[in-house]
Formats: C-alpha cells, sequence, structure tokens
C-alpha cells in the first residue's frame, strides 16, 4: 500500500512539474542552443583582494556556435584570447601562449562553464557542475557550483544572468573571495 | 711423413690460436661499421647524434582499437608503467599534472633562467613596468593562474619561461582527447618518450621495448580491449629490429645454404667422411678471417660476420676441385693433382686476394674488414686444401666416379661452342644497356642499406608528424673542451640566431641553454638582483601608481634575496623533469670535449610545405657570433653526403682491384689470348649482371659492387681450369674439370643464391650479383673454351 502511494505521489509530481514551470532549465538551455554567435561588447571587473581597487579591462568578443569564442581586449593592454576546439592562444604583444586545455584544468573550468552557457550544452555543464536556475525567461540567473574537488578549490560559484537567449553577466567567485563580473553587451547578431 | 706431420701440426696450432684470437675479440653490431674511418667534424657529429644524441633514445608510441575513451585510458595506464620501469628519462601524452616537477624546477631557479632578468628590469622604471604588465595580465584569463604568484613573482618571470617550455614544442602540440594526447583524427592515442639507455645499448633498448609491448598486451587485456594494438617507431625500434633481421636472416641462411650444400656434396662424394674434410677448409677459412679482422680492427662487426656465408660458396670450391679431379689414382692421384692443377688454384686465389685487397683501403670499415676477411678466410682455405687435406685423407676414401657427369658436360660445353660468336654481342648489347642506365645504376642514398620495411617508415613519418616531433635535420653544434664553455658558444649563437626567426629564414631553434644556461649567465643574472635593502627602498617609488603595496611583496623580496645566494643550477638539479630531457640530447659528451647542438625548426611555405633552411645566412650568423668554428649541418645532405663518398671509392677500389688482377694473371699467363680468354667471361658476365638489375630496376648499393667483385674471384677460378684445360698438352683431365667445375659452381649458387632472397638488403644484394654471375661466369667460360677443345 505504501509502496503503491509513494509511486502514485512521484507520477503525480512528474506530470505536474512541467505544468508548474513551462520556462525551466530545459527551455533556457533550448533558448541558448538557438543562438549562433554573434559580437558583443564587454567590461570585466576583477575584485582582487591583493589589490586596492579592481582591474578593470574591456574589449570585444566574438562567439561562434559551438566551440569557437574570440575575446579580443583592447583595454588596458591588447590581447587577443582565441578559444578553438581544445586549443587556448593567448596572444600579447610579441609574446603568444598556447595552452592545451588538458594540461590547464584551471583554463578548463573557464572554458567549459562559458562554452557550456553560450552553446546551451546542459550535457557539458552538468558534468563540472550542479545547476540553480533562478528568475523568469525574461530575466533569469544560473548558478553554476563545481561538483567536482579540484575546481571547487579554484572557483566556488558562476553567475550567469541575461535576458531570453542573451547571456549579459558573468560573475566567477573564486574560492579566495576575489571575484570578477563581466558585463556583456550585444554589437551585432548573427 | 714428418712433413706431414709437421704440416698438421702447425695447422692445429693456428687453427687454436685463431680460436683464442676469437674467444677474446669483441664483437659489435651499431652502426661503427658504415661510418668513416677518419671522419671529418661533420660526420663525427653525425656518429655521435646517431649513436648517443636524442634522436638515438626517441620512441613514438601509438594506440590503436577501441574507443577514445579507452585509448586515452591506456595511454595513460602505459604512461604510467613506463614512467615507473626507469626505462625512460621522460614519458610525454599530455597528462595534466606531469608538469608540476617541471614547473617547480622552473620556479624555483626563475632568476637565474630568466633572460629578462637584468639590471634595468630592477631599477625603479624597470620595476614599474613589469609589475604593472603581470597586474594587466591579471585582467587576462591567464591572470587566473599567476594571481597567486603575485607577491613571489610580480615581475613575472615565469611566465617568460613557461612561454619558452611551451613555444619550445612549435606552439600547440598534440591535441588531447580525454586526457591525453590523439592523432588529428582522433583515432590513435600518441605518447613520445626517451629511453633512458643510447643507441649504443641495443639489448638495454631492445629490454625496454619488449617490456612496453608486454606491459600494453596485460594493459588491453585488463580492460578487455581486444583490437587494442600499440604501435612503436623511432630510432631505437629501427635499430633493434635491424639488428633482429640480420642476426635471425644470418643464421637462417646460413643453415639453408650449408645443408643444401652438404645435401650436394653428399649426392657428389656418397662419403661422410669425405664431407667432414671437404668442409674443413670453409671452417678454418671462417676462423682465420674473424681471427684477422679482430687483430686487424679491434673489434668485429656483426656484418662482417654475416659474410661468413658468402665465404662458403667460394671455399667450398677449393676441396670440392681437390677430391673430384685427384679421385683417381690413390697417392699417385693427390701427387698428380698438386702437379696438374694447383697452380690453376693458386693463381685463382691470387687473383681473388688482389680483389679484396683493394677494398682493404677502403675509408669505410665496414668494407676494410669485409677485404681482410675475405683475403685471411681464401688463403687459409686454400692452404689447408693443399697442406692439410692430402694427409688426412686416407688412402682408402674415395669419392664416387663422376667422370659421366663430366663426360656429358663436355659434349654439352661442345654443342654450346656453337653459341661463342654470341657471347662478345651480348656483352655489348649489355654493355650499351648499362650505359643507357649509367644515371639510374646506383641507389644514392644510404637508404637502399637500410632494412626498414616500407610500412614501418611511413608508421615513423606520420606519428612523428601527430606528435610535432622534431625531424633533427638542421643543426647547429659548436663543440668546445668544457661543457660551460661550449654552452657560453651556444648562448652567443643563440642570440644571432634570433633574428633570423624574426626574418623568417628559421622558423625557431632550440638550445640546451634554454633551460641551463652557462654559469657566467646565471652568474650575470645574480648580480643584476639588488641587494634586499635596495630593492625594498626601490619598491614604493616602483608602485608609485599600480594598486599593490609594497608590503605586499615581502615575500619578492624574500626570493630575490635567496636568488642572489641561490646555488647555480647543474644538470643533476633538472634530473628527473622534462627540462632535463630538453637539455640531455642537446647537449653531448664526446670523444673530442662537450658539444652543444642548436637544432634549427624549419619554415613552412604557405603550402604547409616544410622549406630548406638558407645554410648562407647561418653561417653568417655563426661569424657574427664569434663562432666560425661552430657547425652548420644538414644530416640529410651529410648522410647522402657521405654515403657517395664510400661510393665512389668504393667503386674506384674495384676498378683499381681489377686493374692489378689483369696485371697478375698478365704475368702469369704470359699472352694476350690466354688473358683474353680468361677475361673475357668474366667481363662479360660482370656486364650481363649489371644490366640485368639494372632492367628489372634494382639500383646498385656498395654491396652489389661487393658481389661484382666476388663474382670476379670465384668466375676467376672456372675461366683458368677452362685455360688450362684448353691448353693443356692432353685433354685427358677435362671431363674431370668440367665436372668438378659444375659440382662447385652447383654449390656456390646455392650458397649464394640463398642470400638473394633475404630481406636484408645487405644480404640480397650480394645473393643477387653473385648468385647468377658465377652461373654466367661459369657458361661464358665453357661457351668460349669449346672450340679450343674441339681442335686442339
Amino acid at each position: 500500500m505504501t509502496n503503491f502511494r509513494l509511486l502514485a505521489a512521484a507520477a503525480l509530481l512528474a506530470l505536474a512539474a512541467p505544468a508548474l514551470a513551462a520556462w525551466d532549465l530545459a527551455a533556457l538551455m533550448q533558448d541558448l542552443a538557438q543562438h549562433k554567435g554573434g559580437r558583443v561588447r564587454f567590461v570585466e571587473k576583477k575584485y582582487i583582494a591583493l589589490l586596492e581597487k579592481p582591474v578593470v579591462s574591456s574589449g570585444e568578443m566574438v562567439y561562434t556556435a559551438p566551440d569557437r569564442l574570440e575575446k579580443r581586449t583592447l583595454q588596458p593592454k591588447p590581447e587577443l584570447l582565441l578559444l578553438d576546439r581544445d586549443t587556448l592562444t593567448l596572444e600579447r604583444g610579441k609574446q603568444k601562449f598556447v595552452l592545451r586545455l588538458a594540461d590547464q584544468p584551471e583554463a578548463q573550468v573557464f572554458v567549459d562553464s562559458i562554452r557550456g552557457t553560450l552553446a546551451g550544452n546542459r550535457a557539458l555543464l552538468e558534468r563540472s557542475y550542479a545547476l540553480h536556475l533562478s528568475g523568469t525567461r525574461e530575466r533569469w540567473s544560473l548558478s553554476l557550483l563545481p561538483s567536482d574537488q579540484r575546481i571547487a578549490t579554484l572557483v566556488s560559484r558562476i553567475t550567469v544572468g541575461g535576458t531570453r537567449n542573451i547571456v549579459d553577466t558573468i560573475e566567477y567567485l573564486q574560492a579566495d573571495g576575489d571575484r570578477a563580473v563581466m558585463n556583456i553587451t550585444p554589437i551585432e547578431l548573427k | 711423413m714428418t712433413a706431414a706431420r709437421r704440416a698438421v701440426a702447425l695447422w692445429l696450432l693456428a687453427l687454436a690460436a685463431g680460436l683464442v684470437v676469437i674467444a677474446r675479440a669483441d664483437f659489435t653490431a651499431d652502426m661503427s661499421a658504415f661510418l668513416p674511418k677518419n671522419p671529418s667534424p661533420q660526420q663525427q657529429l653525425l656518429v655521435d647524434q646517431l649513436k648517443s644524441g636524442a634522436l638515438s633514445r626517441m620512441l613514438l608510441v601509438g594506440i590503436e582499437g577501441g574507443d577514445a575513451p579507452a585509448r586515452a585510458a591506456l595511454s595513460r595506464a602505459l604512461a604510467e608503467h613506463m614512467r615507473q620501469s626507469g626505462n625512460f628519462t621522460a614519458v610525454r601524452n599530455g597528462e595534466a599534472g606531469t608538469h608540476d616537477r617541471d614547473r617547480e624546477i622552473l620556479f624555483r631557479h626563475r632568476y637565474l633562467l630568466s633572460p629578462a632578468v637584468t639590471p634595468e628590469r630592477f631599477s625603479v622604471d624597470g620595476l614599474n613596468r613589469a609589475i604593472g604588465d603581470s597586474i594587466d595580465l591579471l585582467a587576462s584569463p591567464a591572470g587566473l593562474m599567476l594571481k597567486n604568484l603575485l607577491p613571489r613573482d610580480p615581475t613575472g618571470e615565469l611566465m617568460e619561461l613557461i612561454g619558452a617550455l611551451d613555444g619550445g614544442s612549435g606552439g600547440g602540440g598534440p591535441h588531447s582527447l580525454h586526457g591525453a594526447w590523439a592523432s588529428r583524427d582522433g583515432q590513435r592515442a600518441i605518447l613520445m618518450a626517451q629511453l633512458r639507455a643510447s643507441g649504443a645499448d641495443l639489448d638495454a633498448q631492445e629490454a625496454a621495448l619488449a617490456r612496453i609491448r608486454a606491459d600494453f598486451a596485460a594493459l588491453a587485456a585488463a580492460a578487455k580491449i581486444a583490437d587494442a594494438r600499440v604501435l612503436v617507431s623511432g630510432s631505437p625500434v629501427f635499430a633493434t629490429h635491424s639488428r633482429d633481421t640480420i642476426r635471425s636472416e644470418v643464421t637462417r641462411l646460413s643453415l639453408l645454404g650449408v645443408s643444401g650444400v652438404v645435401c650436394l656434396l653428399l649426392l657428389v662424394y656418397r662419403s661422410f667422411a669425405a664431407l667432414a674434410l671437404g668442409l674443413l677448409p670453409v671452417a678454418c677459412g671462417v676462423v682465420a678471417g674473424v681471427a684477422a679482422v679482430a687483430l686487424g680492427f679491434g673489434t668485429v662487426h656483426g656484418i662482417t660476420v654475416g659474410f661468413g656465408t658468402t665465404l662458403i660458396g667460394e671455399a667450398i670450391d677449393y676441396s670440392i676441385y681437390y677430391f673430384v679431379q685427384s679421385r683417381t689414382g690413390g697417392d699417385d692421384g693427390r701427387g698428380a693433382w698438386m702437379q696438374r692443377f694447383w697452380p690453376t688454384i693458386r693463381l685463382g686465389v691470387a687473383t681473388s686476394i688482389c680483389g679484396f685487397a683493394a677494398l682493404l683501403l677502403s675509408g669505410f670499415p665496414g668494407l676494410a674488414q669485409l677485404g681482410l676477411y675475405s683475403i685471411a678466410g681464401l688463403v687459409s682455405a686454400a692452404a689447408v686444401t693443399r697442406f692439410v687435406l692430402p694427409h688426412l685423407h686416407p688412402a682408402g676414401l674415395s669419392v664416387r666416379d663422376i667422370d659421366g657427369i663430366g663426360e656429358r658436360l663436355a659434349g654439352l660445353a661442345r654443342r654450346l661452342s656453337v653459341l661463342r660468336w654470341g657471347v662478345p654481342v651480348l656483352a655489348l648489347a649489355a654493355a650499351a644497356t648499362v650505359f643507357a642506365h649509367r644515371d639510374v645504376l646506383w641507389n644514392a642514398g644510404l637508404g637502399g642499406l637500410s632494412p626498414i620495411p616500407e610500412e614501418a617508415q611511413q608508421l615513423d613519418q606520420s606519428l612523428r608528424a601527430e606528435l610535432g616531433a622534431p625531424d633533427l635535420r638542421y643543426l647547429v653544434v659548436v663543440s668546445a673542451a668544457e661543457r660551460e664553455a661550449s654552452l657560453a658558444a651556444a648562448e652567443r649563437i643563440g642570440r644571432e640566431l634570433q633574428p633570423l626567426v624574426e626574418r623568417g629564414v628559421i622558423a625557431g631553434f632550440e638550445s640546451p641553454t634554454r633551460f641551463l644556461p652557462s654559469a657566467a649567465t646565471q652568474q650575470a643574472r645574480q648580480q643584476a638582483l639588488p641587494a634586499p635593502e635596495e630593492l625594498a627602498r626601490r619598491l614604493p617609488a616602483a608602485l608609485r601608481d599600480l594598486p599593490l603595496r609594497a608590503e605586499r611583496l615581502q615575500p619578492f623580496l624574500d626570493d630575490v634575496a635567496d636568488a642572489r645566494a641561490q646555488p647555480l643550477l647543474t644538470p643533476e638539479a633538472l634530473a628527473g623533469s622534462t627540462l632535463a630531457l630538453a637539455v640531455d640530447g642537446l647537449l653531448l659528451h664526446g670523444s673530442a670535449g662537450w658539444s652543444a647542438v642548436l637544432p634549427l625548426r624549419t619554415p613552412q611555405g604557405t603550402d604547409g610545405e616544410l622549406q630548406t633552411i638558407d645554410g648562407t645566412a647561418i653561417r653568417q650568423a655563426l661569424a657574427a657570433a664569434g663562432q666560425s668554428q661552430a657547425l652548420f649541418v644538414d644530416m640529410l645532405e651529410e648522410t647522402n653526403g657521405l654515403y657517395a663518398t664510400y661510393l665512389d671509392e668504393a667503386i674506384l677500389l674495384s676498378l683499381a682491384g681489377f686493374a692489378v688482377i689483369v696485371v697478375v694473371l698478365a704475368a702469369a699467363l704470359r699472352s694476350a689470348a690466354r688473358l683474353t680468354r680468361v677475361l673475357l667471361p668474366l667481363i662479360a658476365a660482370v656486364l650481363l649482371v649489371v644490366a640485368g638489375l639494372a632492367l628489372i630496376g634494382e639500383k646498385m648499393t656498395l654491396l652489389h659492387l661487393v658481389g661484382l667483385l666476388l663474382t670476379v674471384a670465384v668466375g676467376s677460378n672456372y675461366t683458368l681450369f677452362f685455360d688450362r684445360g684448353a691448353s693443356a698438352v692432353t685433354d685427358a683431365g677435362t671431363p674431370q674439370t668440367l665436372a668438378s667445375l659444375a659440382v662447385a659452381n652447383c654449390a656456390t649458387t646455392i650458397g649464394f643464391g640463398i642470400l638473394a632472397f633475404s630481406q636484408v638488403p645487405v644480404l640480397r644484394a650480394i645473393g643477387i650479383t653473385v648468385g647468377p654471375g658465377a652461373v654466367l661466369a661459369l657458361l661464358l667460360a665453357a661457351i668460349l673454351a669449346g672450340r679450343r677443345e674441339r681442335s686442339p
């Protein structure tokens, strides 16, 4: 009897859930996946305990679904960050760093969170993070909590905010209390 | 009988002495046989590189089968086994964490290693710029890693060095799939490893390779991946593979050859005692040959011993002549044989010695050893046949009568003689064919001697391309008596090469000084660091417009103070890291002191094809660095050039040897007509063989040339016998002579013919020339002699 009642309750809940929230994580991911890329302007502020005031940088980003992201910083120093598949290239002045993501778990965290969010790739995100969605389709906020212990020692939370399928803020809260906030405004859509 | 006893006793003593020498001899199987006796500096470098350079220790590994995650897991597990085996100085497969030790060493020695450390960098303005740059870098994703280091390394020296570490692999390297390197198409997990044992220790390399295969088989079985397979390539694989192939082929083919000859002789002699006696000169020849090489050269090369098989072919002839030709008449027969046939055999031996003596002068130790081996072997085989065999020959022992065969052969030879006018025509046609193919007769590279199958070479190239492993074709090498001097010279050269990188003449270069600067440079960097109180005084001014307070940088002050008194970085401090790998392969301790090797990276054209490097620009840079004694080497050109030198020399020596043979024969025969009769079949046979090789598209190497020389040596015995038969007062000996020649020729053809089927190019080359050459020489000699026999 008890078993049957539990089963019925579970079935009811399962049926009711989509009805209660017509807009949910799956819907958000679907929205995000529709976004095939575009060009945005960004301003990033890093609050670092070591420093007296935040480090501010700004520039443009171009995203091409699903796995190419070009971040062109103009201030304070020109810099090009190119994320193409599994390779991260960083060009500053005459210097050029090429990182293989597999060699750099720190960089992998950064890449997976931003790539997974932009592409609406729930599976990729859930591989490394527990996801919590709040708000509405018009103004949503998605929290990514690292599930991997190694990653959690670096980043304690990533919060992505946006409207419909447009991401407009990304905040990284690091395990040591430092944080970075990036504000994004679209220039053109693809 | 006392003379007989003395001869036998002398022979036994010589044999015992020979065996003692052999027992104490050094045998080697390394590249030394292919390397020059008096090398130029470039050639010596080639030798050092091949023997113990980075190339001789680099392994490329691919894993196929299963799916991508399974391959990556196998790669990680195999790498773990390899690291723990202690057989490797480094194993890289793209796993995270393997660079930890490297990074720790770099960080600890950053002020000694970073080229950015100068007095200016630690001035107020310099510090302001460097720390400002680091803070700006915090704005970038790369800053995530830098942030924790900032209090200790605010000037960002580690970033300079890590740039060098990654830049060293040419940017990027292989891409990762599931946490391990994979080929571009993702179908193969790939690893790169450096063996601890150098190319000079093939046994250790072979054991390490066997262990990789065994470990992999166990891992694949444990993971239940049935189709998993491991592909291993690189110089160590090639070297051990060639050694194994040569060893097993020499054993197998010698056995086949010996059994073939034994069967033939049993068939002819119908007597085991005669067989044993008949093989005696050959065995003594081999002992004498190996002992002579051991005494003359100090070490005996495996390839030389391999030619023991070929000696069977000629030395066995002497005892065949003896047994068949002295068959009739018991002791009288033997005495008669010595009178009638021995002078002819003696002349044949003399001819062969002249041919092989030319090889003694070769700068190619392999050829010189072969020459000495053959001379000593043939002389002793002939001497044993002449002076010992008759005394060991029991009175009652007689071989089967094969005069019947001889009669039939004589008849055949007479009938064949109608073809005699065809011989010069055929020789001319062959000469014309050879002339028409003169540009494609010779194999231009050492490749023709390499026993590496085409398929293995392709695997090597594909793995090398996927791993971005350097091909080490272009090198700059600077040598000095001391390690420090060679490092200092490498630093000066590096400063002049840098502008060439910017101009695109070269894509980049490596240097041992990247991770092991000279002591002078390390000290200069230490001296560039200000004293702690001075640095503490400069910091506030340097930080005036930066969001960082000086008291945060106490760890920086401490580290700089430590670095000023830090012991200098030595190769020992690098042990066990990938950095040691980068240094070990590029800093060689050879016979002439220390050599720093700076491999140059070839620029790629727009189509991705590798271009060639302009040697003039490099040599100018070396001169500008004040290092005009430094060498710029194109390894490919050097190897091919080395081989071309050998080949030219060997052709010259062979021609000289042939000229001496002609002189010796002319002196012995004292007749232009007889000389022609003896030489014509030999020349025609050689021309026909060369023409045949040209027609089937087989390009000749050094060893084909040696084969031709052997053909002349063996063939001269036949033609001398025919000449003797033709000019003898009676024809009585002719059928018997013909029979002995036919048997000897069969033995030769069996011995050498079998080699033609070898997979080792060195052996195949000998077989494919001597096998047909010997038959042709006999046939042509018989055809040309027939006329004279019919009309005495």
